[in-house]
């Protein structure tokens, strides 16, 4: 890989960063070689930021962009890109699709957010080659992948017997071998239930044949990620998402965190990520009496300070849904009479795809939208709170600049509301009209970079401007000391920033892609000694053929991750 | 004799893969391929011998394959031409708008053709696009 | 010595077998054995041996005859023959491995071509009936361990994909399926006694062409109404019967093929097909899975929809989108109608697989042939360009039928100079910009590729 050389200053900005307490300082910042450093010569390319804001670059902690069921969504649905594609234009690759955007677009339209980072939310181990050669296809951006481990039939056997060694060092062998990132929960036990047809949807439920409930593969793989100190906490899709009144079934997942410990030296403080909560954060026993509970759900998550989580925002937009949780997706296409995808994949898990329209004139989609803006704006820490759109399952993450107002600015709040032809029956089962609380661009920044970086355990590399951190660095033409009063200008102002300098080269100028970048591909690799236990089982899984494949062709070759970024977790057993 | 208007479909079958993948110019190709299935009773309306040429004709073009014991079963009325160059030249390239041409289920007569003799691949092919005889072939 | 190379993908049907045995000579240029493979995929990798195999690109001279070029010339004529046409049409990819698929769209999307793949002529039509309706599925292991009923609708694996009844659908013994055979019920719907229903406990030999009836039939059944006496040449109450089997498996599984696609009906015998197994969803679990051909030729749906959205009949010649209609964009009509201006046959036959007036279509423009082998594609060729083997003597991820991706190796050395199907394309392409004074878009994967050293060989040929 041909390094990154070169001098950027970015000049004279409103700099923001979190991580250093820095909020709207005017400064300069200096990148050299791919990294940001104090200072750099005259000789530097010179960025004037005057006027405009200056972050590190984005992070997205949750979002679907590669792998077998985004494809999914992308083969089977060719009304996504009718009329919606971009038109390319030199240097740029035809970019194709709006919820589920190409590789192509997906690098693109992130660049053009200022995004250098993102974690691809649910990789099927057995499909991990696929995940691999989509995201060495993606350019510009950073990517990650989270394998899944909810359902899988080692971890639920391990767990039912209790041992959290060889869960531990499955673990540890699964991420080695499909270069995966850290512990994805989907559903637990709901998926594999759904191989049979059935689901969990409460937390003691049992999963047909392994004999466990959520509730214990939930606690297992969490005693597992702090026995191997991974960089990320487990990643959670609870169980029972997107029903009315599942917000109990939520809370008492969160409080399985309660007095649990992280150990880790990646300066991670959670030990649990909840992800797209939005989801899960729902009163109500029909679609009848449906109604937000973000209020009492992030009651609990501002005062326990060991979880993390993300939203989930419904943008109103049509889109395509798809998700491990197998069960759920059989269960909204009976909902809305659209196409249905499903794979269930042996041994592991089970994925569904179905396109989804969300209509602020539909109650319920109208409730979603409020419940999710009302999670980030009941929150008390930033830090602990990501926006996410869980692209593309609430919306396409091309729209985070559009959630980013509506937190911004109440007026553009409530003039959605006000539009919605029911929005009485809206403001009745939501508070989001009460709220007054409009986000500053210090504590978005903590949204969208800094809090992400370090609950993934990248504070190290991403999400701030610190001599030393990779040079992402995104430039907004929002001037701090005298933001728009259109808020219209908000979003256009993060959906094309006016510069973002990736790993230390310029790949976009006002809105424009100029380069594709020196992207890298993510993986953690947890050394640990080997577990002979777990490699029989491993192995014989493969020799009695309840795999179809050979265990030699199973784990993801090198050339497939050609610009490989690996951390090494040495674990202390 | 008696032409016989019988219903084609053109499909796979093991000779035919085992025999392409040694090569589309090697004899088991050639006998793999250049063959019609039929009913014994379709066979004996039409005076057609076991291992005997026929004329095979449809809404397209016409080509002469060797009438074999059916390998697998066919009722009455239904003709198997195994896919391939043979199959290929009576195959309308009509697709209904989905791309995909009417491989099986088009209407061909069949007829008794003892003196005429099967074409190769090459001849076929390179015929119908006026190669034949004028490359090193 | 010779060597064992064990876990071998094959790189024939779509079952994709990779659990192959094959013993190569000392020196890696000979295969001696191969275990394990049904008898086509054995000839496949002994046909790699064939001595007669083209090393060089051969074009056709004035006289008719062919004429061995170096790859620089060969390389140059394809990039400004594609060039200059105004639509070229690139079919293929039964046999490439996902690299080259990749590769391919590069210079696809640089000529303005049309992208198309084997599926327009085999499952293209439940592609359609996908867009339409869906696809509830799972991987062939799924079925291996759980399958207890097992539905061949239209398809003869037993011919077709030979290991697919012994490694997935119907002998195999997996987790939940101990038994094997004995604990599987099979039904066949074939309108011949096809090998496959000679197997199956049930064979519902209905009248060719009638699929759709009989599907309609089954989910009139399944939802409790009457159906008439006999549907599509079947009694009532084997139809009755059929259902009742399937709605109280524990898992059912439908493997549906050609039978059903090339048909009558087309797409919708396949809408038909994904909407009784959706209705058996409110019953009990079942799954349905198109029995593709190749060993990858899942690959190009899966490769062009990641880089264009569309999995098949891409048509790039806007230059700033894709364009995917198949019935306009697909292959066949695009010859019939006289659509396109230049014909690129990579690892397919176009020669011998489509109908005979199509090809005559084709051959009125130039007509270039990339395939390790000689075959009819190659003998009609205005340029034939010989590759490496993928699956044989090149390594690459491949698509099973089931979209799980499946490293193959190589098993033996390549040709030397002769590239890989990768190799060809990039060079092809990096000719490309030249000619068009451009910059190449490698994203990242290029400065890795995994035979850097063999393209400089090749270039210095």
């Amino acid at each position: 890989m041909s390094e990154i050389k070169g001098e950027i200053l970015i000049k004279g900005g409103f700099v923001i960063d979190p991580a250093q307490n820095i909020d709207g300082d005017i400064a300069d910042i200096a990148i050299k070689d791919g990294k940001i450093v104090e200072r750099v010569s005259n000789a530097a390319k010179v960025i004037d930021a005057k006027g405009k804001v200056v972050m590190a670059g984005g992070v997205d902690v949750h979002s679907h962009v590669a792998g077998p069921k985004v494809n999914v969504g992308r083969l089977i649905r060719p009304e996504d890109k009718l009329f919606k594609s971009g038109v390319a234009h030199a240097p740029t690759r035809m970019e194709m699709g709006f919820s589920v955007p190409s590789v192509l677009k997906t690098g693109y339209d992130y660049a053009r957010m200022g995004y250098g980072f993102v974690m691809e939310a649910a990789m099927p181990p057995i499909h991990a080659p696929h995940v691999h050669e989509e995201i060495h296809d993606t350019p510009i951006i950073d990517e990650a992948a989270l394998p899944v481990f909810g359902n899988n039939w080692f971890v639920m056997e391990y767990i039912q017997k209790g041992e959290i060694e060889n869960t531990a060092a499955y673990i540890a062998w699964l991420l080695r071998a499909t270069k995966g990132y850290g512990i994805k929960i989907v559903n637990p036990g709901g998926t594999a239930a759904w191989a049979w047809g059935m689901n969990c949807l409460d937390l003691e439920d049992k999963v047909p044949y392994f004999d466990v409930t959520p509730h214990q593969i939930l606690t297992g793989l969490m005693q597992a990620n702090e026995y191997l100190g991974l960089p990320h906490s487990i990643h959670v899709h609870q169980n029972d998402l997107g029903n009315p009144g599942n917000y109990p079934v939520t809370l008492a997942s969160l409080k399985l965190a309660e007095g649990v410990k992280t150990k880790n030296k990646f300066g991670r403080e959670q030990v649990m990520h909840s992800t797209h909560l939005q989801f899960h954060s729902y009163g109500g026993d029909s679609w009848a009496t449906f109604c937000s509970k973000a209020k009492e759900v992030m009651d609990y998550v501002n005062k326990q300070k060991n979880i993390t989580i993300d939203l989930g925002c419904v943008t109103l937009d049509e889109t395509t849904t798809m998700t491990a949780d197998g069960p759920f997706e059989h269960h909204l296409h009976a909902l809305n009479h659209l196409k249905w995808a499903n794979v269930d994949v042996e041994m592991e898990t089970a994925a569904g795809v179905v396109p989804y329209i969300y209509s602020k004139d539909v109650v319920p989609n109208a409730i979603q939208w409020a419940t999710g803006l009302e999670l980030a704006l009941y929150s008390k820490d930033p830090m602990r709170t990501f926006i996410t759109t869980d692209h593309p399952n609430a919306g396409p993450f091309t729209r985070y600049p559009r959630v980013i107002k509506w937190l911004m600015n109440k007026k553009s709040r409530e003039a959605v509301l006000a539009s919605m032809k029911k929005s009485d029956k809206v403001i009745d089962a939501t508070t989001i009209h009460t709220i007054d609380r409009e986000l500053n661009l210090y504590e978005i920044a903590a949204m969208t970079r800094t809090g992400p970086a370090k609950c993934l355990g990248l504070s190290s590399y991403y999400g701030s401007l610190k001599p030393g951190m990779i040079a992402d660095v995104a430039v907004y033409d929002l001037n701090y000391k005298d933001m728009p009063s259109d808020p219209e200008k908000i979003e256009s102002a993060f959906l094309r920033a006016a510069a973002f300098v990736k790993s230390g080269e310029i790949v976009v100028r006002d809105g424009e892609v100029l380069s594709h970048g020196h992207k890298k591909t993510v993986w953690v690799n947890p050394k640990m000694k080997e577990n002979p236990q777990v490699k029989r089982d491993v192995t014989e899984s493969f020799t009695k053929g309840y795999y179809t494949v050979g265990l030699t062709n199973y784990p993801v070759r090198e050339y497939l991750a050609p610009h490989p970024f690996v951390i090494d977790v040495d674990v202390e057993a | 004799m008696t032409k016989l208007n019988l219903n084609m479909i053109t499909q796979r079958s093991v000779e035919e893969g085992a025999a392409m993948e040694k090569g589309k110019t090697n004899p088991d190709y050639f006998e793999a391929c250049s063959i019609i299935e039929m009913n014994p009773e379709d066979m004996k309306k039409a005076g057609i011998w076991v291992n005997s040429n026929v004329r095979v004709t449809s809404e397209c073009g016409t080509v002469v394959v060797k009438c074999i014991h059916a390998t697998q079963y066919c009722p009455p009325g239904l003709a198997h031409i195994r896919q391939g160059v043979w199959a290929n030249q009576v195959v309308p390239p009509r697709t209904q708008s989905t791309g995909t041409p009417q491989y099986s289920g088009f209407p061909v007569t069949v007829e008794p053709a003892f003196t005429e003799e099967r074409k190769t691949a090459l001849q076929l092919v390179q015929g119908a696009v006026g190669l034949w005889k004028k490359g090193g072939n | 010595m010779p060597k064992l190379i064990t876990q071998v993908g094959c790189p024939y049907c779509g079952s994709s077998c990779d659990d192959i045995e094959v013993i190569v000579s000392d020196d890696n240029k000979k295969i001696l054995e191969v275990h394990n493979a049904c008898i086509i995929g054995t000839n496949l990798f002994m046909h790699a041996n064939d001595p007669t195999r083209p090393k060089l690109p051969r074009m056709r001279q004035a006289d008719g005859s062919m004429k061995e070029i170096a790859y620089p010339e060969a390389i140059d004529f394809m990039a400004k023959t594609m060039l200059a046409a105004k639509k070229p049409l690139i079919y293929g990819f039964g046999s490439t491995n996902c690299e080259g698929m990749a590769a391919v769209a590069r210079i696809a999307e640089k000529s303005g071509a049309v992208l198309d793949n084997c599926a327009t002529i085999c499952h293209g039509p439940s592609f359609l009936a996908m867009f339409d309706n869906g696809y509830p599925s799972c991987t062939l292991g799924e079925a291996k361990n759980r399958a207890d009923v097992v539905v061949f609708w239209g398809c003869n694996p037993m011919h077709a994909h030979p290991r697919h009844t012994s490694r997935y659908s119907i002998f195999p013994r997996g987790y939940f399926t101990s038994k094997g055979q004995m604990q599987r019920t099979i039904l066949s719907v074939d309108p011949r006694q096809t090998d496959t229903a000679k197997l199956a406990d049930i064979h519902l030999m209905l009248d060719q062409g009638h699929d759709y009836e009989l599907f309609d039939a089954f989910r009139t059944v399944l939802k409790g109404y009457d159906i008439p006496d006999v549907v599509a040449g079947i009694k009532k109450e084997t139809i009755v019967k059929a259902v009742d089997i399937m709605k109280k498996a524990r898992f059912c599984m439908i493997f549906f093929g050609m039978g059903c696609t090339h048909t009558d009906g087309r797409n919708h015998n396949i809408d038909a097909a994904i909407s009784l197994t959706r209705d058996l969803n409110n019953y009990t679990k079942c799954s349905i899975m198109a029995m593709r051909g190749h060993y990858n030729i899942a690959g190009p749906g899966q490769v062009w929809s990641w880089i264009f959205g569309f999995p098949y009949c891409i048509d790039l010649s806007k230059g700033t989108h894709a364009h995917m209609n198949p019935g306009e964009t697909s292959s066949v009509d695009l010859a019939m109608r006289d659509e396109v201006d230049c014909f690129v046959n990579i690892g397919a036959d176009a020669g011998a697989h489509f109908p005979i007036q199509a090809v005559q279509h084709l051959k009125k423009h130039p007509f270039i042939t990339v395939d390790p082998n000689f075959n009819m594609a190659s003998e009609i060729a205005d340029l034939h360009i010989p590759v490496r083997i993928a699956g044989v003597d090149e390594p690459g991820v491949v698509y099973r039928m089931d979209n799980v991706p499946i490293q193959f190796k190589a098993v033996i050395d390549g040709l030397p100079g002769v590239p890989s199907d990768e190799e060809l394309f990039d060079m092809v392409y990096e000719r490309m910009c030249e000619l068009t004074n451009t910059q190449p878009v490698w994203i990242a994967a290029k400065e890795d590729r995994k035979h850097p050293a063999n393209i400089s060989a090749v270039n210095e040929a």
